[in-house]
């Protein structure tokens, strides 16, 4: 009898065929990870070639939509600034639009000039939260630093405005809460000569850095067709060569009343997306300086609920700039209806789509952020990619979990 | 029989004896001091961001408020750091993540809960995905704000580290943990 | 809008009057369109042959008063005639068996919103190959954003100035 004839102890063919696959294993990026953010992958890896990655979201669901049907129209507004909180002035003014056309309110021209103001630091900062985050996903910790410790400036011009650092519900129906404090011009002209020079210094470490360039060349790229088909949306849409942007719609703020160009790039590739973020911080800096030069003067809150205020109220309303709340805020009743407002974040346009049935609170709100929109990037891109492209993708997409998960 | 002129003489079981010996090396002279002051200038805390305050501490450790002169450093393995900072609201399928996180940690750890969401569920309060996380892990201090400023967080760190300072953080004289 | 964006909108407010139950032209950039639910298909194809290729929001409204559950799909397009026009498109399915077909096919970027659908609201997308839980724990039992699921708010009090 030879060893062949005998019974096989263990069979090794099928030992190394595990199952799921030949050579497919799974691979979880959690939630605790310096790199990866308040979510999860699971990645699909053949060697070293992403076969799949699947984001797990959900883990800063925070039910919103749901809260927001249960409490009154003006509670909401804090509420739906805690889903970007470095971007809080223009996710709140998405919502504050939609409930000015129910309530058939529009906001004197100086409100809508200081709403563009606020929006366009917050573009700054979050643009500059982005940068930082990204290079620390390549293990870049100096320019992480640096673009926080350069964020420290505009957020000390926006809490001179309006009083916090990150929260700063600004925006409410009719109006703004607060009027322009003395002397915010000059700051404001050297926190712009500063950044504009710091951005040279920004391009030499980081962007033109040939390591970072090598990592982020050809990497990730997303064409025009597929950008337009797939509703990507914010810098990743236009840096891919569609000139699309909220806020040439001429719907809110002082637009339609400024002139600037909005930047575009190209090749749609990672590169572009981080040069794409520059440009426009480049481009919200000329975009205060105009708007502070043409501010015309006026009453900051709305004629409709002005007037609801007691004389004396008023009269220290319209001295002292800041505003008080006329009780009727309390209790607003929309007509039954519903209306649609769209608003550019930083990260994109952010939709929201109010239902009233004429009660004080909601009946419902729909609201789809810019991060849930580019959540099929994430999916897409990285795909027949090497392992350590997935975080050069996922940091020049700019994704941030809590706006995606509301 | 020549008896050693001063100190302890050790008779009778020996594994009794080391193990008294090493509990009172480590309880009742300098080493306890001197392990205390080390825990107090290196306080990692582990990389793990849980909800919108991760902007406020990541604030924290940037230029303006620096929180490295504290001896922070986010590590990335929680098998070698001892803090463990909730910031911001803590949903379910994130609590899952935490607990076996804060599992993972070697004693002696600490807890700091940042923000009005980790006290009692904030402006969330009654939201049906949040968890509260005094219910789950022991939480030496308490941040309110929504979010705290960064001086605050920094106010925390200081007053942790007087803590443990004093050795307020053992669980008993007697018992086991030191 | 130019002039030309408002006649290419007009013409196809008439061309979908013969095919859905409702059209009409709420505002100057927003088109509500209300079809049956064996119609949808047909109609959003057509809207994505005219230049709408990608849809911003797909929600469920649910109301038991009337035992429907009303799913909204707004689709926009990126086009330079055609930017800044939202259209519509909302159907009604009976609450005790909400079943749609799936737009991913038409639509490829309502793949997240659809499964967000499912998982809030409870809408069945026949022919979705991963209608799993999104943003709820993978253990979780029902449907929150439907009214009979309730989160007790607590009371106000208000103080008037003055």
């Amino acid at each position: 009898m030879s060893w062949r004839d005998e019974k096989l102890v263990v069979d090794w063919r099928k030992v190394a065929k595990a199952p799921g696959g030949e050579e497919i294993y799974e691979l979880f990026i959690g939630p605790q990870h310096p790199a990866s953010g308040h979510m999860r992958f699971i990645v699909r890896l053949e060697g070293d070639i992403i076969v799949d990655v699947e984001p797990d979201i959900g883990y800063v669901h925070r039910t919103m939509e749901k809260l927001a049907e249960g409490r009154e129209y003006i509670k909401n507004i804090p509420l739906f600034e805690r889903a970007t909180i470095i971007d809080s002035n223009n996710i709140t003014l998405g919502y504050v639009r939609a409930l000015e056309k129910l309530l058939d309110v529009e906001p004197p021209p100086r409100a809508r000039y200081l709403r563009t103001i606020l929006s366009e630091i917050n573009r700054i900062q979050s643009h500059l939260y982005g940068i930082g985050i990204a290079g620390i996903m390549l293990n870049h910790s100096t320019v992480f630093m640096w673009a926080f410790g350069d964020r420290e400036i505009w957020m000390q011009l926006a809490e001179e405005l309006t009083g916090a650092r990150l929260t700063h519900t600004y925006s409410i129906p009719g109006g703004v809460r607060r009027d322009l404090p003395d002397g915010f011009e000059e700051r404001f002209e050297k926190a712009a000569r500063y950044m504009l020079r710091r951005l040279e210094d920004y391009g030499k470490i980081f962007l033109y850095n040939p390591m970072i360039r090598s990592r982020y060349e050809g990497v990730g790229v997303l064409k025009k067709h597929e950008a337009e088909r797939l509703g990507a949306v914010g810098p990743n849409l236009r840096a891919s060569g569609v000139r699309y942007d909220a806020r040439l719609l001429g719907d809110y703020g002082a637009y339609s009343e400024l002139e600037f160009e909005v930047p575009v790039q190209e090749e749609g590739d990672s590169f572009a997306r981080m040069v794409q973020r520059v440009e426009e911080i480049k481009v919200s800096i000329e975009i205060i300086r105009q708007a502070l030069k043409k501010m015309p003067d006026g009453p900051i809150l709305a004629e409709k609920y002005l007037k609801l205020l007691p004389p004396k109220l008023r009269e220290r309303v319209l001295k002292t700039g800041r505003v008080k709340f006329p009780a009727i805020f309390a209790n607003l009743r929309p007509p039954p209806g519903e209306t649609v407002a769209r608003v550019e974040m930083a990260r994109g346009e952010v939709f929201y789509h109010i239902v009233s049935d004429g009660s004080p609170k909601p009946y419902r709100v729909r609201i789809v952020t810019p991060s849930f929109r580019n959540l099929v990037l994430l999916r897409l891109l990285p795909r027949e990619h090497r392992f350590m492209d997935l975080l050069a993708i996922y940091g020049s997409l700019d994704y941030f979990p809590p706006e995606s998960d509301r | 029989m020549e008896c050693p002129r001063s100190g302890l003489i050790l008779i009778g079981n020996l594994e009794e004896s080391a193990r008294k010996a090493a509990r009172w090396l480590i309880e009742k002279t300098p080493v306890r001091t001197i392990m205390d002051w080390g825990i107090m200038f290196s306080l990692w805390p582990v990389h793990f961001t849980t909800s919108c305050c991760g902007a406020e501490f990541a604030a924290t450790s940037a230029p303006r408020f620096d929180a490295e002169r504290f001896g922070f450093l986010p590590f990335l393995s929680p098998r070698q750091t001892n803090l463990l900072l909730i910031e911001g609201t803590l949903t379910r399928k994130m609590a899952r993540a935490a607990k076996i996180v804060y599992a993972q940690m070697p004693e002696p750890k600490f807890v700091i809960a940042m923000g009005a969401c980790a006290i009692d569920g904030g402006i969330f309060h009654n939201s049906y995905n949040i968890v509260k996380p005094p219910q789950l892990f022991p939480i030496d201090y308490f941040i309110p704000g929504c979010p705290p400023r960064p001086e605050a967080v920094a106010r925390a760190i200081v007053l942790l580290r007087r803590k443990i300072r004093k050795g307020a953080y053992r669980v008993s004289p007697n018992g086991g943990e030191g | 809008m130019g002039e030309k964006a408002n006649v290419l909108i007009d013409s196809l407010v008439k061309e979908l009057a013969s095919l859905a139950e409702k059209v009409e032209r709420a505002r100057e950039d927003l088109v509500v369109v209300e079809v049956s639910p064996d119609k949808l298909v047909q109609i959003a194809s057509l809207l994505r042959d005219r230049g709408f290729d990608h849809v911003a929001s797909v929600e469920g409204i649910d109301r038991p008063k009337e035992e429907v559950i009303e799913v909204v799909y707004q689709a926009e397009s990126y086009d330079e005639n055609l930017r800044g026009v939202i259209i519509e498109l909302k159907t009604k399915v009976p609450r005790d068996k909400p079943e749609l077909d799936t737009l991913i096919d038409v639509w490829p970027n309502a793949f997240y919103m659809e499964r967000e659908t499912w998982d809030l609201v409870g809408v069945v997308f026949r022919g979705h190959p991963e209608l799993k839980r999104l943003l709820m724990p993978p253990d979780w039992e029902g449907h929150p954003l439907r009214k009979d699921f309730v989160v007790k708010e607590e009371g106000i009090f208000v103080e008037l100035e003055g």
